[in-house]
């Protein structure tokens, strides 16, 4: 198994007849995706890449029976696009759109306490479990069904992580690219739990930056429950100190969030940390 | 985004947070006009510019007659300020903020920030004002308070008190801080600040408490529902190439060294800096083109990178996702056009369209070295500087 998404997951798609939803949609048709439907207010009843609009989440759940959204919908629209996916029971809501005001995610996080849905992103490239279903922006060709679980705050970096386990023959069980805003939803340790209980799931590769303080927390979750051989790489390590390095949560301000520090806590728990981001497929090929 | 101090302590006069008479001056006539409608015995004349740390550099200067006013603001104006929180171009002065002096009985601390960790807007207060907090926190933890508002109780008169208390307030100190808390969480709400700074916060010998100083930062991400904010924007205390980046939707910073870099993602542009870094080279620059590239936005990547005379040779690294390898070669081939370009540019291509976009970069005889491992491209790019050094 692989977790969070598999080929029975029913997606749909918020902001589904625009650019980005069409594009994105229609790839993750062909990956093979159980897309079922997308939502585009004032467009419910047409047809769109073959499936149907509704002009609610709660319409699209109560005929398509989805469990998980896709949200493509512009910045200051995601808020009111993320708390309809929660209001209309979606369980795993994946937002790729950047540049979301960090006090209206503020608010979303305290809104969706209790809840029990989880959120992914926003600001981040989506998440995919090779082979069988595909939901966001990744490069479907660079991924190969396997065992290396991969968890990361940037997509880029993503993508050189799979592309390299993929050179290596190891393929990978889930990816999920948490994002680069500094309020998000799920966070290194909801992820890396879940890759420690996965079957599937024989090693991990965590890809940190800085900003924050959540490697420092994934570092003591790793020490004290994760059993999987872990390769981890951290950016930054020369970005100077109160400048913003285009993600909106990748900053050093007073001292704080720096990749020496990251990586110090990331070696003491036991961690193997790479220095160059080249080197992430090899160290964890060298773990088997 | 940042503004002058002058300017945020405009929008805490709108918040009723109690401030020190005052006013901008672009002129020496004006800021000593400025003294004498103030009246009193003494003014300061504070330098505007987005930076800390103006007293140590001469950027803050108390004067006791309005002449002295009139000629500390002609000696500040036109020039650069170099604190410890610039670099060592300093940044422009071109106006000043004269203010009234007030006895100063006590520097208390007060700020208002977005806590990451927990995901609450948390009110930090000290007793030891006037002072690098950072250092306070260092040192005497002790010292600081920290009060976490829930988004949906909103500020609380018990969180109020508890921070009167610690910083030793007393009688109508208690609602005057209650006030001054409250205008703060209304300001931060109402216009997405990100950061509000009150440092020092000061109590007159009659008891009054006064911003002295402020400081307010704003969400990039929502400046663009302030247009009230927006117009607040000042670029000449700006980078000129990040600026210029901006225009194009593309984020650019300015480093030290002499290896630029033209990269897709965040994540991979820091990443790729740091393998500059460990291979032996300096990185002239971070460069993120974005997701939704086209060829002209490569374009002009390209020629801001080029504009920094440091450039000794560029690194082009692109892991094309939604990004095209195809269209950042064309663009790659537009801007050699368009420019001249003196120096090698190694270019590591990989993902979407990689054939199409290696086919267009090879054999063009323009100084375009192709490589396919990033490792080695960054070698080579690090050789390459070397060799032009």
């Amino acid at each position: 198994m692989s977790i969070l998404v598999n080929k029975g997951t029913k997606v749909i798609c918020q902001g589904f007849t625009g650019k980005q939803g069409t594009f994105h949609s229609q790839q993750a048709l062909d990956y093979g995706t159980q897309l079922v439907g997308g939502v585009t207010p004032e467009r419910g009843g047409e047809t769109h890449l073959g499936l149907p609009v509704f002009n609610t989440v709660q319409a699209a759940v109560d005929t398509t029976g989805a469990t998980a959204s896709v949200i493509y919908v512009p910045p200051f629209y995601a808020a009111d696009a993320i708390l309809e996916a929660v209001d209309a029971g979606i369980k795993l809501i994946v937002c790729i759109t950047e540049g979301i005001p960090i006090l209206q995610m503020l608010r979303v996080k305290a809104a969706m306490a209790g809840t029990g849905a989880l959120l992914v992103g926003p600001n981040c490239p989506g998440i995919i479990t090779p082979g069988e279903c595909k939901i966001g922006i990744m490069p479907a060709k660079i991924h190969l069904p396997g065992s290396i679980g991969i968890v990361s705050r940037s997509g880029t970096l993503t993508y050189e992580s799979v592309h390299q386990t993929t050179a290596q023959g190891l393929g990978q069980s889930t990816c999920v690219g948490i994002g680069g805003d500094p309020v998000h939803g799920m966070n290194f340790v909801d992820v890396l739990s879940r890759f420690q209980a996965d079957d599937q799931t024989q090693g991990i590769v965590m890809v940190g930056e800085i900003g924050g303080g959540e490697e420092e927390d994934a570092a003591d979750y790793i020490k004290a429950h994760v059993t999987k051989p872990v390769v981890a790489y951290i950016a930054g390590q020369t970005a100077p100190a109160g400048k913003r390095m285009g993600h909106a949560g990748a900053i050093v301000t007073g001292g704080k969030g720096t990749a020496a520090g990251k990586i110090a806590a990331l070696k003491a728990a036991g961690i193997e940390v790479v220095s160059s981001p080249t080197e992430i497929g090899v160290a964890m090929k060298s773990c088997f | 985004m940042n503004i002058h101090e002058y300017q945020a302590k405009q929008l805490f006069q709108h918040y009723h947070i109690p401030i020190p008479e005052g006013k901008q001056a672009t002129m020496p006539e004006q800021a000593g006009a400025i003294a004498q409608s103030l009246g009193g015995e003494g003014w300061v004349v504070k330098a505007q510019v987005h930076a800390g740390g103006r007293g140590k550099v001469g950027g803050v200067k108390l004067a006791k007659t309005s002449g002295e006013v009139a000629g500390f603001t002609r000696a500040m104006l036109g020039t650069r300020l170099v604190t410890a929180q610039t670099d060592a171009v300093g940044l422009p002065v071109h106006s000043v903020l004269v203010e009234k002096t007030y006895p100063i009985k006590r520097e208390l601390y007060l700020s208002l920030v977005l806590d990451r960790g927990t995901e609450r807007l948390i009110f930090i207060a000290s007793a030891a004002g006037g002072m690098d907090i950072e250092a306070v926190a260092h040192d005497a933890p002790e010292k600081i308070l920290t009060v976490s508002v829930h988004p949906a109780a909103g500020l609380q008169g018990y969180q109020c008190r508890k921070v009167a208390y610690a910083l030793g307030l007393s009688g109508t100190q208690h609602k005057a801080i209650a006030a001054i808390m409250q205008g703060m969480y209304s300001l931060f709400l109402a216009k997405d600040a990100s950061q509000i700074e009150i440092n020092p916060l000061i109590e007159t010998d009659g008891g009054d408490l006064l911003a002295l100083d402020a400081k307010i930062n704003f969400d990039d991400n929502a400046v663009a529902l302030h247009p009230d904010i927006l117009a607040m924007k000042d670029s000449a205390q700006e980078d000129d190439k990040e600026n210029e980046a901006q225009q194009f939707g593309l984020n650019y910073i300015t480093l030290d060294g002499n290896i630029g870099c033209m990269v897709n993602g965040a994540g991979l542009a820091m990443a790729t800096m740091d393998l500059v870094k460990l291979k032996g080279g300096l990185p002239a620059n971070f460069l993120d083109v974005g997701g939704g590239t086209n060829v002209e936005k490569v374009c002009e990547a390209f020629k801001l990178i080029l504009s920094d005379g440091n450039v000794k040779a560029v690194l082009v690294n692109i892991f094309g996702g939604i990004v095209k390898c195809d269209v950042i070669a064309l663009g790659i081939l537009e801007a050699i056009k368009q420019v001249h370009v003196a120096v090698p540019v190694v270019v590591r291509l990989e993902g979407t369209n990689v054939e199409e976009g290696r086919a267009l970069l090879s054999d063009t005889g323009l100084g375009i070295y192709a490589a396919d491992d990033l490792a080695h491209a960054a070698e080579q790019v690090v050789a390459l500087a070397e060799a032009v050094a």
